[in-house]
């Protein structure tokens, strides 16, 4: 693979604001098909503004830079294209759409790229075949199928269909917005395990978290630490570790510091 | 439980199947808005007690019939247009419409489909009615009307064996004039309301039903209405007597051309349900609804009402209405009998310049008996929806129970929802709820959409029908494909 072909995404001087407010200061990060990525950092620091506006989501502006996914200029395209082009995200919230069936929602999905790429509508037999497969992923039982999306599911069911709904779509990269939250430790174990039978050398996951703990049973290959809108720290494995044990306050410090200067 | 699991799987695939199909040939416009070139017989424009003699000399109608319509002739010239609800009715001139229009066809009464006219049958085709009965797969039994008169009705013969009248009110009038004299009225009286006393006088045809006693319909019966010819109304009027411990299921659909300008439809269904029988009544109103600044459209001021007249009777109201530019339609329930039931099931549409005025009566006579309601509106665009329900308890009925649920969605910030609920209990053992939601179109779920990769317009066709499911699931497996599909297009561009 070609340096170009291993780049899946390459973010460069990211800046976007939420009514008005400016949250992310000019962010750069450059993800490889394969890797892990970690991205830490205190409340408020820009974690989930960097995943909505990766995604398209409208609540945010984007006031500057520019996002390459794998060749194309991503903050340009519609949301639903997006996700069509191998973009995922696992909802930190899922949210609840009575009256429709996580089978219809799915088929529904999974029939728009099909369409995007010029493909036609899958058979209700293989859609039937491929929702049971992947359902095993995330060991979810069938009544699944029949419930409408996420309503009256427990915290640790949202989160393993939001895997469930990433095994089916197959995405390139996928962006993890504190699958932790919420989780009891056999949930997140669960959780965990769907995530790494996904992975291969051709796709790349980001994971946003507050704890080190997910990262035990995700093994990153790199942690970046957000403050105020930038990254301002990257590292291995081990930085997590660290900065589960002296928390964020030393990087705050050491920014608030340089920022001054 | 494992086979259960399967089955509802399997129940959901196919009802995705269909809303895929669905959503292939969906099409933002208005896709029944064609106009049959056919060589039709229309009265001139206007009406006097001469036009309503003639329409019953036409008809062949028996001297009972034209007193009645005299009658009912005469005590619309007296009355007043209503204008009590919440629609903005524009002046309609009666005297500018024609009051009778029947497509000329070779034969009347057909009694073959040799027999029927090609035009008129190729018009069903297109509109996706088969008048052909072994064409048809679903098991439908139709009656299609177009403009003033019944085309044909089909399976006559085979229901006819059960005892079952299946066939078009001209037609009744003619072969069993002691039944429907007998019912005519006797639900929707011609002096209830303005529309009623004007149908009475002028309505030309529509179906009649008769299940005798102790039949299940072994298929579901359907009329389906089509305006076709210009500046003409459409007064049809549908009497269904479902006799002691029967059953019957019935559908109905209609779709008009496009035109620039109103037609009027003032319809009446009356309904007559004995001891222990049961009436589900369906319908998917979908006339043509106006253009997208409002123009054209029909107006659609219908009255329909069941009387449960024996005990443990029970009649069902379901409707899905996405078209007209007005509508004024209050499908009501009285429950006479001891332990009889009244059900109403809506969802009402409205986008554009739409506006509809929709909802039930449920007048409790008898003891014990009970009355639902869920009504689910949904507007758009710069659209007027309201909902006007009325539960009355009399004095004498005891233990009486309803429940009412009432909800609003608003899709966008220019339309309107409105919720009238009327109750007038007199009797302290009556036990009475009424629910009511008003919500916006969740962006939320929009996005959650657009990020699994279903663009908007889709999602939103997803969300609201999901919202409208709990009406949905109540209509016939045939109609509510249909359904689905409608609330989607009706919807179509009235999000982002």
């Amino acid at each position: 693979m070609s340096k170009q072909e291993k780049e899946l995404l390459k973010v460069t001087e990211l800046r976007a604001s939420i009514e008005g407010k400016e949250i992310l200061n000019g962010i750069n990060l450059t993800v490889n098909r394969g890797e892990v990525h970690a991205i830490m950092g205190p409340n408020g620091s820009g974690k989930s503004t960097l995943s909505s506006v990766l995604v398209g989501n409208p609540a945010y502006k984007v006031t500057g830079g520019s996002v390459n996914f794998h060749g194309l200029d991503l903050l340009s395209l519609p949301a639903e294209t997006r996700s069509h082009e191998g973009l995922f995200l696992s909802f930190q919230y899922p949210v609840e759409i009575p009256g429709v069936s996580m089978m219809n929602f799915m088929r529904a999905a999974v029939n728009a790229k099909r369409k995007y790429f010029g493909e036609a509508a899958m058979s209700a037999g293989d859609f039937l075949k491929l929702m049971k497969e992947k359902r095993e992923v995330v060991e979810l039982d069938n009544k699944l199928a029949s419930r409408s999306v996420n309503e009256g599911f427990s915290g640790g069911e949202k989160k393993r269909n939001e895997i469930f709904q990433m095994a089916v779509l197959e995405p390139q990269l996928s962006i993890l917005d504190e699958t932790d939250s919420g989780l009891d430790i056999d949930a997140l174990r669960i959780v965990a395990n769907g995530v790494n039978k996904l992975k291969s050398a051709e796709n790349a996951t980001i994971v946003i978290t507050h704890y080190q703990r997910l990262l035990d049973y995700i093994k990153p290959d790199f942690v970046h630490v957000l403050y105020k809108g930038r990254i301002v720290m990257t590292g291995g494995p081990e930085l997590a570790l660290e900065l589960e044990e002296k928390g964020y306050d030393w990087i705050k410090e050491k920014e608030d510091k340089e920022s001054v200067k | 439980m494992e086979l259960n699991d399967e089955k509802k799987i399997n129940d959901s695939a196919q009802a995705t199947e269909s809303q895929m199909i669905i959503n292939d040939v969906t099409v933002g416009d208005y896709k029944y808005g064609f106009v049959t070139d056919i060589e039709t017989h229309i009265l001139e424009r206007g009406l006097n007690e001469d036009v309503v003699r003639e329409i019953s000399r036409l008809k062949g109608e028996p001297e009972w019939l034209l007193q009645f319509r005299l009658e009912a002739y005469r005590y619309w010239q007296k009355q007043k247009m209503p204008d009590w609800a919440h629609l903005r009715i524009p002046e309609i001139d009666f005297q500018g419409i024609s009051y009778y229009a029947a497509p000329k066809q070779k034969k009347s009464n057909p009694k073959s489909m040799d027999e029927v006219d090609a035009d008129l049958r190729k018009t069903f085709d297109k509109l996706g009615i088969s008048l052909e009965e072994q064409m048809r797969i679903s098991g439908i039994a139709v009656d299609a009307v177009m403009d003033s008169v019944s085309v044909k009705t089909t399976y006559r013969e085979r229901l006819g064996e059960m005892g079952i009248i299946f066939c078009s009110f001209s037609e009744a009038v003619k072969e069993h004039p002691e039944l429907v004299k007998k019912y005519l009225g006797s639900v929707v009286p011609y002096r209830d309301n303005y529309f009623a006393a004007l149908n009475s006088a002028v309505f030309s045809d529509g179906s009649f039903v008769y299940i005798p006693k102790g039949v299940r319909c072994p298929m579901e019966l359907s009329t389906y209405f089509r305006i076709n010819a210009a500046n003409t109304g459409q007064f049809e009027r549908t009497l269904i007597v479902a006799d002691e411990e029967s059953y019957v299921s019935y559908l109905e659909g209609c779709t008009a051309p496009m035109r620039d300008e109103n037609q009027l439809h003032a319809a009446i269904v009356e309904i007559v349900v004995e001891r222990k029988a049961e009436v589900k009544y369906s319908t998917v109103q979908n006339w043509y609804p106006g253009d997208k600044e409002g123009k054209g459209g029909i107006y659609n001021f219908v009255t329909k009402r069941g009387l449960c007249r024996g005990d443990y009777s029970k009649l069902s109201w379901t409707q899905v209405e996405t078209g007209s530019a007005i509508t004024w339609k209050y499908p009501s329930c009285v429950l006479k009998g001891n332990n009889s039931v009244g059900e109403f099931y809506s969802v009402a549409v409205t986008n554009n310049y739409q506006q509809a005025d929709t909802g039930t009566k449920m007048i409790h006579i008898g003891n014990n008996s009970r009355s639902t309601i869920v009504s689910k509106g949904i507007s758009a665009g710069k659209s007027e929806n309201s909902y006007r329900g009325l539960v009355k308890v009399s004095s004498g009925a005891e233990n009486c129970r309803n429940y009412t649920q009432c909800d609003s969605l608003l899709l966008g910030s220019s339309c309107g929802a409105h919720t009238f609920p009327y109750m007038d209990i007199q009797n302290s053992t009556a036990v009475v709820e009424h629910e009511a939601t008003t919500s916006k179109i969740n962006e939320e779920q929009i996005f959650y959409c657009n990020q699994r990769g279903i663009p908007t317009e889709e999602a939103v066709g997803l969300i609201v029908n999901g919202y409208a499911k709990e009406v949905m699931n109540k209509l016939p497996m045939e109609f509510a494909v249909e359904a689905q599909r409608l609330l989607q297009v009706t919807l179509e561009g009235s999000v982002g």
